[in-house]
């Protein structure tokens, strides 16, 4: 009998292409998502050298980054941006990549459309100029964030040199209590194991509370896997997985689905296996998570206080904590709860998706946003956003005075005009709360949806379980 | 890409740790399609004030920390997001390495194909650099790629680990996509035995 493999030793394995000695894996990539802003040096070097795109058929592309959120009719501003968005579209027309566009009506977060078209399937590699490209890993996915150069390596050989990442095994069992949700689970892992705690790993996450995860909750948790560390993330496939992607555009029909499912119901981690690092979270124990600070790791539950420096023995981490806490003017000791906010941001790669909108609707309904408040809500593709506008959830926003707008990446990287003034607060159910990512001198609470919509009505940092019908 | 071989210099110190990627150059000049000018934008909101003026107490502004090649920072530096933007404009400044106790994955794996050396140490030598900077902002280290050494003014060489791939790339000038290109093949070879999985994205 063969040795028992992780998932994440088995994705690996059926994706060496070649090995040499001292040189890392030659590693074959199965489907490239390419977006606006770290691509076009990558096409610029294809044009330098004379490349072709090798398989123009398991790329896409779309944009979202500093792509704007206001109308679709509108033109973008931005001359800079507009130049950007316009050379992707130019960059794929010229290499034959599909590309949904500016005006696409599938056009979307790169990470939000690539599992809504069935682009993202179990045992896939997936790349993308992308941090948080790990999302994918929520389908049995090896999915990881590169940097330019890499994506013009995979734009011309569809391959990628790369040393074998340790696997760790994230187990959360239990049942997560009314209130808590997968972007709670993510942070208390962060929170414990801190921004470099998986460094040069892959998560693995399983156990009782991930299997009874939807698939867009799985997304969150694998989403901000990078947070902590870990370039990519992953669950193993199961009929919640194949459930999600049956009849999406792009996965195989027919005999192809079943041949498909056969294939993907060998990917889960065998009895036996082992894990270079395991970590276990009790889901009955956790509380609704919120950062206090300027890294995702800073993280506490809503009903705690701000940890001190001074408890801090190493003096670069008790200073590093002392300058998160200047920068986000909050004193230690102190509860977060009722600390007062400007803006409140529901969207993102992690909490852009039906259930989140779902879940910040829900709180908002026959209420209205503190005057105090501005609130904005991006879904995360246009799909997303017929959805949601035939369910209604746009009406209950817009009626409780929240702002609804086209999809993208917006505040969440602050690169489109949708930003924090210098100094305001906000509470965010985006990835990074480091200094300036929602604009120059902002200050980020990062949350689930329903932490966000409940500290949206109060006007301050709000517990989702006090939240007074 | 620039060869890598030996470098002496001061070590410019930034004792923080988890400097993400967004410090090292904010996403709002992330909108270029070029690699260039970027050295302008290089820890951008630490350096310049909200008019736009240089921070002196900033220590890239200061005049005493000019032309030096080394930068010494805090734990788990270039976190976050995956741009490579960041050692671009690392380089174009003029850094050839970064000493720390860690990096985060994608910053190292995108320093190293720009000919930027990140250097690990130990925690005991890190806050001994630390120490030695303070005490002497004049001292220079040195850099032996081939050796994987670095030597202090004391001359106490310490030894750093350094991919061994990297390391052939960073001191032969070798070109990644000119290396896998050769297994060109190989990866044909891959492709016929994978048709079956690999078309699956075809819609029907």
């Amino acid at each position: 009998m063969s040795t028992p493999r992780t998932i994440i030793e088995k994705l690996w394995d059926s994706h060496v292409v070649a090995e040499r000695p001292g040189a890392p894996s030659l590693i074959y990539i199965d489907l490239h998502l390419v977006h606006e802003v770290t691509s076009p040096q990558a096409f610029s070097g294809l044009r330098e050298r004379g490349l072709k795109v090798r398989r123009p058929q398991n790329t896409f592309a779309t944009t979202d980054h500093s792509t704007p959120t206001t109308p679709r009719s509108l033109p973008i501003v931005d001359p800079i941006a507009k130049a950007q968005v316009e050379q992707l579209e130019t960059n794929c027309r010229e290499f034959g990549i599909p590309i949904f566009g500016f005006r696409s009506p599938k056009q979307g977060i790169v990470h939000v459309i690539g599992p809504e078209n069935g682009l993202t399937q179990p045992g896939m590699t997936v790349v993308c100029g992308d941090s948080h490209t790990a999302t994918h890993g929520a389908f049995g996915a090896l999915a990881f964030g590169i940097g330019t150069s890499e994506v013009e390596m995979v734009l011309a050989t569809q391959c990628l040199l790369q040393r074998k990442s340790k696997t760790y095994e994230v187990r959360v069992d239990g049942a997560l209590k009314p209130g808590v949700s997968a972007k709670d689970i993510i942070l208390a892992l962060i929170a414990r194991i801190g921004v470099g705690g998986g460094t040069g790993c892959v998560f693995e996450y399983r156990g009782s509370a991930i299997s009874s995860l939807s698939m867009e909750e799985r997304m969150t948790v694998c989403n901000m896997s990078i947070e902590g560390g870990a370039r990519a993330g992953l669950v193993a496939p199961d009929d919640a997985t194949y459930q999600f992607l049956a009849g999406r555009a792009f996965v195989p029909k027919g005999a192809g689905w079943d041949a498909a499912i056969q294939r993907w119901k060998e990917l889960p981690t065998d009895e036996g296996a082992t894990y270079d690092h395991t970590i276990s979270i009790d889901a009955n124990a956790l509380e609704p998570m919120i950062t206090f600070g300027t890294n995702p790791g800073m993280g506490i539950p809503v009903s705690g206080i701000v940890p001190d420096p001074a408890a801090i023995s190493d003096p670069l981490e008790r200073d590093s904590l002392t300058k998160a806490l200047q920068y986000m003017d909050l004193q230690p000791g102190k509860p977060l709860a009722g600390q007062p906010i400007n803006v409140v941001f529901v969207g993102s790669c992690t909490n852009s998706r039906m259930s989140d909108l779902r879940a910040a609707a829900s709180v908002m309904k026959g209420r209205k946003v503190n005057p105090k408040v501005r609130m904005m809500v991006v879904p995360g593709s246009m799909e997303i956003k017929r959805q949601a506008e035939a369910e209604g959830l746009d009406k209950v926003f817009r009626e409780a005075g929240a702002d609804w707008r086209e999809a993208g990446c917006s505040m969440c990287i602050a690169m489109n005009g949708d930003q924090l003034q210098p100094g305001e607060y906000s509470v965010s159910t985006s990835n990074r709360n480091f200094e300036g990512r929602q604009g120059k001198g902002g200050r980020t609470f990062l949350a689930s949806p329903l932490t966000a919509a409940a500290s949206a009505i109060t006007g301050v940092v709000t517990d989702i379980r006090t939240l007074q019908n | 890409m620039a060869k890598f071989t030996t470098l002496t210099s001061r070590m410019m110190p930034m004792p923080i740790d988890n400097i993400d990627t967004d410090q090292i150059i904010p996403a709002r000049f992330l909108k270029t399609i070029s690699k260039e000018g970027l050295d302008k934008q290089l820890f951008n909101d630490w350096r310049y004030d909200a008019s736009g003026n240089p921070k002196p107490d900033f220590i890239l502004n200061a005049p005493l920390w000019q032309g030096v090649q080394i930068l010494l920072a805090g734990d788990n530096f270039g976190c976050g997001s995956s741009r490579e933007h960041a050692p671009w404009a690392l380089t174009q400044w003029g850094f050839r390495a970064v000493i720390s106790t860690s990096f985060a994955d994608i910053f190292k794996s995108n320093a190293l194909k720009n000919g930027l050396v990140p250097i690990v140490v130990s925690r005991d030598l890190h806050a001994k650099l630390f120490d030695m900077v303070a005490k002497d902002p004049q001292a220079q280290v040195s850099v032996d790629l081939a050796s994987q050494t670095l030597s202090l003014p004391d001359g106490t060489k310490v030894e750093f680990p350094v991919d061994a791939f990297s390391k052939h790339c960073l001191l032969e000038g070798v070109d990644e996509l000119g290396y896998i290109l050769q297994q060109t093949p190989a990866i044909e070879a891959y492709e016929a035995t994978k048709e079956v999985e690999l078309n699956t994205l075809q819609p029907v």
